[in-house]
């Protein structure tokens, strides 16, 4: 089972980290964040199961914590820039470079 | 032989114990006239003359204090005060050759002072003319009155310092400027070999003062002393114009007459024989190499001197060359050991008399000439200015050796003895007085004989009395003074307690071979000057001349060499320096910089902005981190 | 047992810099006179000091003072001064009260006889209260018997004068202020390696100099901490190759800057060389003697080239600077008493003669707003005090004999020459090459003369105002003390030699007396 568990977590991953490099709505990408740390969620629990201790679900629930945080900040910072910028792409939020 | 070695110094009292007064008392009016300046203007000059008059009069009376003394007690040293402790003090050594020299300087310098009265009276800068003559006499005093190299380096530099000063007085004219320079450089050069011979002086003997020195060197000739005796006729070279240095004396000219009488004629151009003859009996004794190089240096430079001086229109540059030539003559007197000391120095000091005399002369022709120095402008000026014209005759009938007076008898005793001890130095010596015969011959008959030849504006006429009254004192002493000094070797026993003396005092002859055959060619010389320029017309534009006449002319081609030899790659080797500093050194260091720099510019383009390239490069490195491990096989 | 002379004296400058930048706005020229009168106040304390020197006790150090400072590191505030810091601290204590009042309408805006303004209006108070925090650590930097201290005041010097240049400099300072400060920075960074290198192996617990003299045995660790001393203080100052941001330095900086920078800051280097490399890392000294001579010959021949070919007044100055630094550098490496005293006595003539260059082209650059050589010509005609004090302090920068500079540069070469220190004649050769710089000198002097102050006046220069009696004041007394030491350096050289036979025992040179004499004795 475990094997199909992790394939599963590492297929998620892959997905989000492709979803963070490809697309460019902040919207999607900040989605795609939050299905990479899914991903790693899934991992840690299966391996939690496996080992047969509780650490990997405790980390999992302090993933979903610090996500559910960056969540807030995040999307407050989107909404912001939207607000000026009238865009929610992050390639137009380039200001930050050299 | 006997030597001044063993001659102990006494230390001075009484009146010899002030001789530093000689130094102070110009060195003071020279302070203050500087010091204070414009407000000095109205008598200025009056305190000039009046401190160079006072330090005479303590040479005077500093001299009868030490004839006052038996023989061995003739050198007396006056201590003044620790200058470098451990290495040297300061200190005047008073003896027969250094008071001679301060009764020349301080005599023919007030002369002089007196004179320039007159002879500046309208320049608007007469008082800084003063101090500087007042700061040369000081400086030159310290030079002859030291007891040790290192105050003599002092006077000498100080000299050149106030020679620089003086040549460059009317220094808004560029070649005045430009000759000033000249002058202190070149002899810089000298002053190189003086300061390399000091270095090995101290480093073999231990000491630079010229009283313990004697001991020290002891008679011992090697390659030491060889060496220390070159360096120290290079030093003399540079002061005294002797070749090869001898380019910067034509254009010290540049200078107003009485400094050319002074400077450039009576006195600093003479220190180098001073310098050879003080240190004679350490470093140039009868016989070594280093004094056959003293002499082979004099006897050539009296020949480039005189030839020089058959070439020149410009009459102060025509007694320029015959300086040269005259020094050429005490420096062959020099080298030949103390049986030619007594004749340089005595020379020496009718050259400082006659050649004073003729330059001031010089100087009060061109005072009533609107300055015009070419003499081919001159002519026929004997009517005009009949005081000069007595005095510069007697001048020239010193300098060519015309019998009784004062040149006949010390350039005599320099060729008697030079072809006794150097035969082939001493008939060119004689052959350099034939060519002086013409050459002086030339300069009175184009200046005073013949036709007028002057410019519409010149009037000529007599100059003033403060003027005229130094000539005739000048060609007094142009008259007896070398029968005094030499019939019955006065000077010879009197220098001895100094430098020593041959066993055997010499016998002045009136009827030598050589004195004869010097005549003869004196009388040769002058009479075929008479041909070409007395009986003859002289041109007012200078002819072409012989390709001999233009080698003249231009110097022998001193300045050109010295241009070719040392300016021109000096200015490359200049200019590649500065190159090599901007572009190689600072190259470098710049480009340091510059490269660091510009990598940090490259590096700083990866920071793109778009956080998806940020992104695709975290994941790069967490791939390739993550394989690296598994490479390891630490995972 | 502590004196508290040195503290006072350091002490003093900076209430006087705190005063004077506490003072309200617009109180200029009330910044200057407090400036002046505590520069003054510290001059007077350093003469009274000096003038005790002889009879106050101490064995090489006199008034010490010592301090704990950084107990666990053993570092302490530890001051005292042997002779050649005594001739040192009483030149930046001359020279101080000269710079104030040379730099007194520096920061005001300078305009030239025309009227044309070639320096902006600046705070005056910075730059009054910068010079006086500058003099409190030049005297630190002297004083300090702790080698810790001792880096620090090296390090912390570059402040003020890195803002000097910078704020109140010409045209390319802030070119001119970074390239100084990054050299000194690289060279600092060096050194203070090698200060907790010496304080490790040495193993002492302590940094106090007198203490460390002598306890370092092995050569090659003393070898590695000399080259971490020397390459600092070779870029201090400065020896060829390191030389090049002197030239810009003191090109750009304020005219008073510079003759601090030049007169006093570049001493450091020859000080530490002398005192630190040579007493701490004998062996390694002796080791590296040969290259180093060579390094300061080449300085000697080469500043001197470079600066015949200068278009640059200051530049030039700045050029000749570096072919006298290679003479100090020569004397102290010689290793004879007679060399290193007159490396010693050096450093105090340099800072006069050097001093008074800077400031006479100083005022004639503030004249005509351009440092150019070319743009001069016939200065005697119409500014003939000027032309006169130029003059003098050129001649003192030939070392023409009768003036201060000749008898250091005479004592240095001839020490040089009859040094047997190492029974070689390399040092005579040396000694003799560098001889040939009394020729170049004369050229790049006189030639600077006469294109500035001979000849036809130039048209602006027709303008010229000669020196007002501030300025006057200025020159007059470098002008005297280069005369007065040229003829009498006794006093000096009294105070210098018992230091150096100092340096010299603990350098273990074999009886410096013999080596000094030469074989002829």
């Amino acid at each position: 089972m475990t094997t199909q568990y992790l394939i599963l977590s590492g297929l998620l991953f892959a997905i989000g980290a492709m979803g963070v490099l490809i697309r460019r709505n902040a919207i999607v990408v900040f989605m795609c964040v939050e299905l990479m740390l899914n991903a790693c969620n899934l991992a840690f629990v299966t391996f939690a199961r496996q080992v047969g201790n509780l650490e990997g679900q405790i980390i999992a629930f302090f993933v979903m914590v610090v996500a559910a945080a960056e969540v807030v900040v995040g999307l407050a910072i989107i909404v912001t820039i939207f607000r000026t910028r009238r865009s929610a792409s992050v390639d137009d939020a380039n200001l930050l470079k050299y | 032989m006997e030597s001044p070695v063993e001659i102990v110094q006494h230390t001075a009292g009484g009146v010899i114990g002030l001789s530093w007064l000689m130094i102070v008392l110009p060195l003071l009016g020279a302070a203050i006239l500087l010091v204070l300046g414009r407000k000095t203007n109205r008598w200025g000059h009056l305190l000039g003359v009046a401190m160079s008059l006072a330090s005479f009069v303590v040479a005077v009376l500093g001299f009868f204090a030490l004839i006052g003394l038996p023989d061995d007690q003739r050198r007396q040293a006056v201590h003044l005060y620790e200058f470098i402790p451990g290495m040297v003090d300061m200190g005047l050594l008073i003896d027969p050759l250094s008071i001679s020299f301060a009764l020349l300087i301080t005599g023919v310098g007030s002369l002089i002072h007196i004179y320039s009265i007159g002879y500046m009276a309208h320049d608007p800068d007469r008082r800084r003319f003063f101090a500087y003559l007042n700061l040369f006499v000081a400086a030159m005093l310290l030079l002859v009155l030291s007891d040790n190299y290192v105050g003599l380096f002092i006077g000498w530099e100080g000299v050149g310092l106030a020679s620089y000063l003086l040549i460059g007085f009317w220094q808004f004219k560029p070649s005045a400027a430009v000759a000033a320079k000249k002058a202190f450089i070149v002899n810089r050069v000298g002053d190189f070999g003086l300061l390399v011979g000091m270095f090995i002086i101290w480093t073999s003997f231990g000491t630079l003062a010229f009283g313990d020195l004697g001991a020290k060197v002891n008679g011992v000739q090697d390659g030491t002393t060889l060496a220390i005796g070159l360096l120290l006729l290079l030093g003399a070279c540079g002061k005294s114009a002797q070749l090869p240095l001898q380019s910067w004396l034509l254009d010290a000219m540049e200078g107003p007459t009485p400094v050319s009488a002074l400077i450039h004629a009576a006195t600093m151009v003479t220190a180098g024989v001073y310098l050879v003859v003080r240190s004679g009996a350490f470093f140039f004794p009868e016989g070594s190499t280093a004094a056959l190089a003293v002499a082979i240096v004099g006897a050539a430079t009296l020949l480039a001197g005189a030839i020089i001086g058959c070439a020149k229109d410009d009459i102060k540059k025509g007694l320029a060359g015959s300086t040269m030539s005259q020094i050429g003559y005490m420096m062959l007197g020099a080298g030949l050991g103390p049986a030619g000391y007594a004749f340089a120095i005595g020379h020496l000091i009718t050259h400082g008399f006659f050649k004073a005399d003729m330059f001031l002369g010089a100087g009060s022709v061109m005072h009533g000439m609107n300055d015009e120095v070419n003499m081919r402008k001159y002519g026929g000026l004997r009517k005009y200015m009949p005081i000069t014209f007595v005095t510069f005759i007697v001048g020239y009938l010193a300098i060519i050796g015309f019998p009784l007076l004062s040149g006949y008898f010390t350039k005599d005793g320099i060729i008697e003895t030079a072809v006794h001890h150097q035969p082939v130095l001493g008939w060119l010596a004689v052959a350099g007085a034939g060519i002086t015969g013409f050459y002086m011959s030339r300069m009175i008959f184009m200046t005073f004989f013949g036709e007028k030849r002057w410019d519409a504006d010149a009037h000529p006429h007599e100059s003033p009395a403060v003027m005229t009254v130094p000539l005739i004192i000048l060609s007094i002493g142009s008259i007896f003074l070398g029968g005094y000094l030499i019939l019955s070797n006065t000077l010879m026993k009197f220098l001895a307690p100094a430098v020593g003396r041959p066993t055997d005092l010499p016998v002045f002859h009136f009827a030598s071979v050589p004195g004869l055959a010097t005549l003869a060619l004196v009388a040769v010389g002058a009479g075929f000057a008479w041909f070409r320029y007395g009986r003859a017309e002289v041109p007012v534009v200078a002819p072409r001349g012989s390709f001999v006449t233009t080698f003249a002319r231009r110097d022998l081609y001193g300045d050109a060499l010295n241009e070719s030899l040392f300016m021109r790659p000096g200015q490359w080797l200049t200019r590649i320096a500065v190159f090599f500093d901007n572009r190689g050194i600072d190259g470098v260091v710049n480009g340091l910089a510059a490269g660091i720099g510009g990598t940090s510019g490259r590096l700083r383009r990866l920071q793109t902005g778009f956080a998806r390239t940020y992104a695709l490069s975290i994941l790069i490195g967490a791939a390739l981190l993550t394989g690296a491990l598994l490479l390891v096989g630490n995972i | 047992m502590s004196s508290l002379w040195l503290p006072i004296l350091m002490v003093v400058p900076v209430l006087g810099a705190i005063v004077v930048a506490l003072l309200p706005k617009g109180s200029d020229k009330l910044a200057k006179q407090v400036t002046l009168a505590v520069s003054l106040v510290v001059l007077v304390l350093t003469l009274v000091m000096a003038f005790q020197f002889p009879s106050a006790s101490g064995d090489r150090f006199k008034f010490e003072a010592v301090y704990d400072w950084i107990p666990s590191f053993g570092v302490h505030f530890g001051v005292g001064v042997d002779g050649i810091a005594l001739v040192l601290i009483a030149l930046s204590a001359v020279l101080v009260p000269i710079v104030v009042l040379a730099s007194w309408h520096d920061a005001d805006g300078v305009r030239t006889a025309d009227g044309t303004l070639i320096t902006p209006k600046r705070s005056v108070k910075t730059y009054f209260s910068l010079l006086l925090v500058l003099e409190a650590m030049m005297i630190g930097v002297f004083a300090a018997t702790d080698v810790f201290l001792f880096y620090v005041f090296f390090e912390a010097m570059l402040i003020p004068m890195y803002f000097m240049i910078g704020s109140y400099g010409g045209a390319q300072r802030s070119y001119a202020a970074v390239k100084f400060l990054l050299y000194s920075l690289f060279g600092g960074l060096l050194m203070l390696v090698a200060v907790i290198g010496l304080y490790v192996v040495a193993g002492k617990g302590t940094f106090m100099f007198p203490e460390l003299v002598g306890v370092i045995q092995d050569p090659a660790t003393q070898k590695w901490l000399f080259a971490g001393f020397f390459i600092a203080f070779a870029i201090k100052a400065p020896l060829w190759p390191v030389h090049t941001w002197l030239p810009d330095a003191a090109a750009q900086a304020p005219a008073g800057a510079a003759v601090l920078l030049v007169g006093v800051l570049d001493k450091v280097g020859t000080f530490g060389m002398l005192r630190f490399c040579l007493e701490l890392f004998p062996d390694a000294a002796k080791a590296f003697t040969m290259p180093i001579v060579v390094l300061a010959v080449i300085s000697i021949i080469y500043g001197a080239i470079v600066a015949i070919g200068q278009s640059d007044m200051k530049r030039l100055i700045a050029y000749t600077s570096i072919s006298h630094f290679g003479f100090i550098v020569l004397g102290v490496f010689a290793m004879s008493q007679v060399a290193q005293a007159g490396a010693a006595l050096y450093m105090v003539n340099h800072g006069f003669a050097t001093g008074a260059l800077f400031l006479a082209a100083g005022f004639l650059i503030s004249r005509r707003g351009s440092p150019h050589i070319a743009d001069y010509g016939g200065v005697q005609k119409v500014a003939p005090l000027l032309a006169g004090f130029f003059l003098v302090a050129g001649l003192a920068g030939l070392s023409l004999p009768g003036l201060s500079s000749f008898v250091s540069e005479f004592m240095v070469m001839i020490g040089a020459y009859s040094s047997t220190a190492f029974g070689s004649g390399a040092l005579s050769v040396a000694a003799g090459i560098s001889a040939l710089a009394v020729i170049l000198a004369a050229v790049y002097i006189l030639w600077m003369v006469q294109r500035t102050l001979n000849g036809p006046t130039a048209e602006p220069v027709k303008a010229f105002k000669d020196l007002n009696v501030r300025e006057i004041l200025v020159l007059a007394p470098l002008v005297a003390l280069i005369i007065g030491f040229g003829f009498y350096p006794k006093p000096l050289l009294d105070v210098i030699n018992p230091t150096v036979t100092q340096t010299l025992v603990n350098v273990q040179v074999d009886n410096p007396a013999i080596a000094e004499k030469g074989a002829g004795q």
